[in-house]
């Protein structure tokens, strides 16, 4: 396929980033400004495909004359503006954000990089104290809580949610990025069968009053599991093969393919491991789907497979 | 969008809840009539007139107003009524304190813990409760439960009580005691809305020199246009139709007024910008959300003189171009609400709104919004949202209001003191005002005096005056006992202590000491008042009132609550400097790091109160003063029941 390329003429600004002069098309953010000038900036919150939600925070960066730090993934660029992106007050600001989400949620199957900023960060999630017991999130109303026993820190551990056969929903693990919500809703699927509920550290991704997915306007598109970058939402396949410890990314074969569902042409790409395919994730980059696939697409597998 | 909702039935209650606000399902358009709020409110056009999910939290308040809470089936009836998908009214509806989705008792006695009460009473108000009536949450038909600060500081202690019923709704009792909470549980079930209605005691209000934004309170019947216009009323707005907008605009910024909302903005700038933005419509909002712990100004003015917001915000109108304007309520405050839309009526009735404003050919009307206990919807752009139906979150600026506000269209929105000024700024000429205060903080300001302080009340000073000559006012110290600490600004604001008694009450001598004016609150702690105590239950406050949008201050205030319980048990993890070093890198994130002014300011109390001493150390624990005080108070420590 030959990709046309719009020609856009777009003015050129410069600025300084780290003492380097940088130049970036105007529109451009931040963020991408760093990326083109090779400069590291951690994210966690940011997606190319959808509209930035500048949640996290952890793309924060020092601009000369503004009074708080500013989030990269959002902020456009502006000519003569001069960015630190590794000043002290980035770093404290940074490190303890990573250590405010470690200490609080369970990371274990993020990516390998919020690890390497955590430990290059000098995060110390340990220091705020030994996990407090679970306790109820689901029906926690705002403006009351029970505050942990001195000594303990609050996390948003809880049960595994398993209420349908396609994927799980482990919200110990949610970061509370928006990107499911977002996928779901304006951005891409246009379903709305999720929100965020609740406020302050009682905020929780919700389906209204936590009815079970299968009592909700859930179409298992499966668009939310493609873009949740902790793991929290996952396929019953490898959630299960985790669980007994044989999930092996080693032994996995990715191997793209088209849909055979329907005439619009979505890419697939099938990850199989011992000759069963165990998830099935789309291209970002695909210019049909840009991630985003259907329930049949997603987890026909399962048909195919005759079930997991 | 696919919109599934719950195919169980709503009860008939839940059906005539929702309809009293929608109307009835079949005579209308879009499956829905023509109410009484949709006819005077013509949303921004046809576009947003179709999607009236702005009726949203109007609808969840009739909910929880006659059937008590909000169940799965009224949520999926509303959902159709308003084409809202039931996950996003769900969201909505859940980050509100005064909405339940459980079977509630029929009264529900939010009862003020807050640091005024608290260091009024000397100790946690809601102890007695819990010893007497049972544990917060407990009882059948009337139950009780800690509120955050209630807006009635002046008078020490407070309730709002939330009576569900076919005619149901809320009344504020303050002061209350355990004998009014005895009265509640008699009356039990016999319990209407009307038992409520005692006239709320004023406190009396004083200044220096001749009051201004307090002259008609107390003084003028608060239901009377006619006795509003014979003490000077409307004469603002009169002079604003002969000046014009530019006219008025020249005279706010001759005037130098600056916000009194918190950010001190100039206000006759934020007028002009909206004025001469091309886009329409343009949209005018009076910010009565008013929930900064210690404040009450707003809400005195409201009870009292609420004509004069009507006037003040029509004012702004027809300067901003604005013909539809929005007062957004604090949810708590049910007398204000009845008197505003009283007060609308009647100038509707005379031609001071509507169609043709004074007979000036300009139009404007006004709607009542009510908040539904969230502090952080009195954040502008948090506060846009709440109309529209949406969470309260902040938004991200830029875009800023006066570009892309409510609806996003051209918004003004000021704080209601803010307003209020303004007519003085019209009546007295800009000049003249500018003569008031200081060079750079003109005219009067509004101060919450409450607290360990002899007269409690709201006092009304030029900009400038000295804290001690505010206290002086007041009457000092209650029982002429030694200053330990003010807390100046509110939970945003910071401690300030007796060698600061010369400290002068502006914006720039407020800045200069390294403090904040905030919203005017100053409450008074003497040496019973443990101020460990005070500042953990402000921590409390912001972790209970975060949005819980970014991580910073969701995690943040949940993080400092935590290291101040600890500090209060005595149990430090590692050492004290460990607790301190944790403090101090929580403010800089918070403070650096975090979307909106809520978590930018989560920490500045509590970093005061440690460079002045009151933490950790002799005063952590065990406090001097509270043997003399009454009970022990642990800050933090007293057994809560969540809901
Ligand atoms: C967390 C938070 C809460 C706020 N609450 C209020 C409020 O209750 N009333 C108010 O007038 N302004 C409040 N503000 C300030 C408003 O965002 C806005 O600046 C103000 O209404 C502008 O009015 P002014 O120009 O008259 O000061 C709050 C700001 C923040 C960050
Ligand atoms: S699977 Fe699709 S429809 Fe279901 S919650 Fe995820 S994004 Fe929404
Ligand atoms: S479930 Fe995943 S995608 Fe959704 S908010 Fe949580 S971390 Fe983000
Ligand atoms: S600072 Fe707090 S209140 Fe403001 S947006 Fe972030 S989480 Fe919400
Ligand atoms: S990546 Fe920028 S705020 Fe999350
Ligand atoms: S009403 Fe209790 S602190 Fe304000």
């Amino acid at each position: 396929m030959t990709a046309v390329t719009p020609v856009t003429l777009r003015r050129q600004v410069e600025l300084t980033i780290d003492g380097q002069a940088v130049t970036a098309g105007e529109g451009a953010t931040i963020l991408e400004a760093c990326r083109a000038a090779g400069i590291e900036v951690p994210t966690l919150c940011y997606l190319e495909t959808l509209a930035p939600v500048n949640v996290c925070r952890v793309c924060v960066v020092e601009v000369e004359g503004s009074r708080a730090l500013v989030p990269s993934c959002s902020r456009p660029v502006a000519a003569a503006m001069v960015v630190h992106t590794a000043s002290e007050r980035v770093r404290t600001s940074r490190r303890m954000v990573l250590e405010l989400l470690a200490s609080s949620v369970d990371l274990s199957t993020a990516g390998r990089d919020v690890h390497r900023w955590i430990e290059e960060h000098g995060a110390r999630p340990e220091r705020h104290g030994p996990a407090a017991p679970p306790a109820e999130r689901d029906h926690a109303h705002a403006g009351h809580h029970e505050p942990p026993e001195a000594g303990l820190a609050a996390t948003v551990a809880q049960a595994v949610k398993r209420d349908n056969d396609q994927y799980v929903r482990d919200y110990a693990k949610c970061i509370l990025c928006y990107k499911c919500v977002e996928a779901c809703g304006e951005e891409a699927q246009n379903t709305f069968a999720i929100a965020v509920a609740g406020r302050g550290f009682d905020a929780r991704i919700s389906t209204e009053l936590d009815v079970a997915l299968p009592d909700s306007a859930c179409v298992y598109c499966g668009n939310c599991i493609g873009v949740c970058p902790t793991g929290a939402l996952m396929f019953v396949s490898e959630h299960d093969l985790r669980a007994r410890g044989e999930w092996d990314e080693s032994r996995q074969e990715v191997t793209r393919t088209v849909c055979p569902y329907c005439g619009v042409g979505c890419n697939l790409d099938l990850h199989v491991q011992d000759n069963r395919i165990v998830k099935v994730t789309s291209p970002l980059d695909h210019d049909v789907t840009s991630g985003n696939l259907c329930v049949k697409g997603r987890f026909g597998f399962e048909f195919a497979q005759g079930g997991s | 969008m696919d919109l599934r909702t719950t195919e169980a039935p709503p009860s008939t209650a839940e059906r005539v809840a929702v309809d009293s606000v929608l109307g009835p399902p079949e005579s209308g358009w879009f499956g829905g009539g023509r109410t009484a709020l949709d006819g005077h409110v013509a949303i921004g056009g046809l576009s947003l007139a179709r999607s009236r999910r702005h009726l949203l939290l109007p609808v969840l308040h009739a909910l929880q107003e006659q059937v008590g809470w909000i169940s799965l089936a009224a949520l999926g009836y509303l959902c159709t009524r308003l084409d809202l998908p039931p996950a996003e009214a769900y969201a909505v509806a859940s980050a509100y304190a005064l909405f339940s989705f459980e079977p509630e008792a029929r009264v529900v006695v939010h009862v003020c813990d807050d640091v005024a009460c608290q260091a009024a009473s000397g100790g946690d108000p809601t102890e007695e409760l819990a010893a007497r009536f049972g544990p917060a949450g407990s009882g059948t038909t009337v139950t009780w439960r800690p509120s955050p600060c209630l807006g009635h500081c002046e008078h020490g202690s407070a309730a709002l009580v939330q009576v569900a019923g076919e005619r149901g709704g809320c009344g504020s009792l303050a002061p209350f005691t355990a004998r009014d909470m005895e009265r509640l549980v008699a009356l039990g079930s016999d319990l209407e809305l009307g038992d409520l209605t005692t006239p709320l005691a004023l406190v009396p209000q004083a200044g220096t020199g001749p009051t201004r934004l307090l002259r008609r309170v107390g003084r003028v019947d608060p239901a009377s246009i006619d006795a509003y216009r014979a003490s000077g009323g409307y004469r603002a707005l009169r002079r604003a139709l002969e000046l014009g907008p530019m006219g008025v605009i020249a005279e706010l910024k001759e005037s130098k007024l600056l916000g009194r909302g918190g950010a001190a903005f100039p206000t006759g700038a934020k007028w002009e910008a909206v004025a001469r933005n091309p886009l329409r419509p343009h949209y005018f909002v009076a910010n009565a959300d008013e929930s900064e712990p210690g404040t009450f100004k707003d809400r005195v003015l409201l009870d009292h003189d609420p004509y004069a917001l009507v006037e003040a915000l029509t004012v702004a109108g027809v300067t901003t171009g604005a013909e539809k304007g929005f007062v957004y309520l604090r949810g708590e405050y049910p007398t204000a609400a009845a008197r505003l839309e009283h007060a609308a009526a009647e100038a509707r009735a005379r031609g001071l709104l509507g169609d043709d404003v004074m007979g000036s050919g300009l139009r404007f009307d006004l709607e009542v919004r009510r908040g539904a206990g969230a502090y952080i919807a009195g954040e502008e752009t948090a506060l846009f949202n709440s109309i529209e139906g949406r969470r309260p979150e902040p938004r991200n600026k830029p875009p800023y209001p006066v570009d892309r506000g409510l609806f996003d269209k051209p918004t003004g929105v000021n704080n209601v003191e803010t307003l209020l000024s303004t007519l003085e700024v019209l009546t007295l000429g800009g000049a003249a005002y500018a003569e008031l205060g200081t060079p750079s903080s003109t005219g009067t300001r509004l101060f919450c005096l409450s607290g360990r302080v002899e007269r409690p009340g709201l006092y009304e000073v030029a900009m400038g005056t000295t804290l001690g000559a505010l206290l002086d006012l007041g009457g000092g110290v209650a029982g002429g006992r030694p200053l330990e600490a003010v807390i100046l600004g509110g939970a945003a604001g910071s401690f300030v202590g007796p060698e600061d008694l010369g400290l002068p009450l502006s914006f720039e001598g407020a800045r200069e000491a390294g403090a904040t004016l905030g919203s005017g609150v100053v409450v008074v702690l003497d040496d019973t008042v443990d101020p460990g105590a005070v500042v953990a239950r402000v921590a409390r406050f912001f972790r209970d009132e975060s949005c819980g949008q970014c991580v910073p201050c969701r995690v943040g205030t949940q993080r400092q609550e935590e290291v101040l319980g600890r500090l209060a048990a005595d149990r430090p993890l590692g050492s004290l400097e460990a607790e301190l070093a944790l403090l101090a890198d929580l403010d800089a994130v918070m403070r650096d790091a975090s979307i909106c002014g809520l978590g930018q300011t989560a920490s500045s109390l509590v970093t005061s109160a440690v460079r002045r001493g009151l933490l950790g150390g002799e005063h952590g624990n065990g406090h001097a003063g509270s043997g003399g005080g009454g009970n022990g108070h642990g800050g933090g420590g007293s057994a809560r029941q969540g809901r």
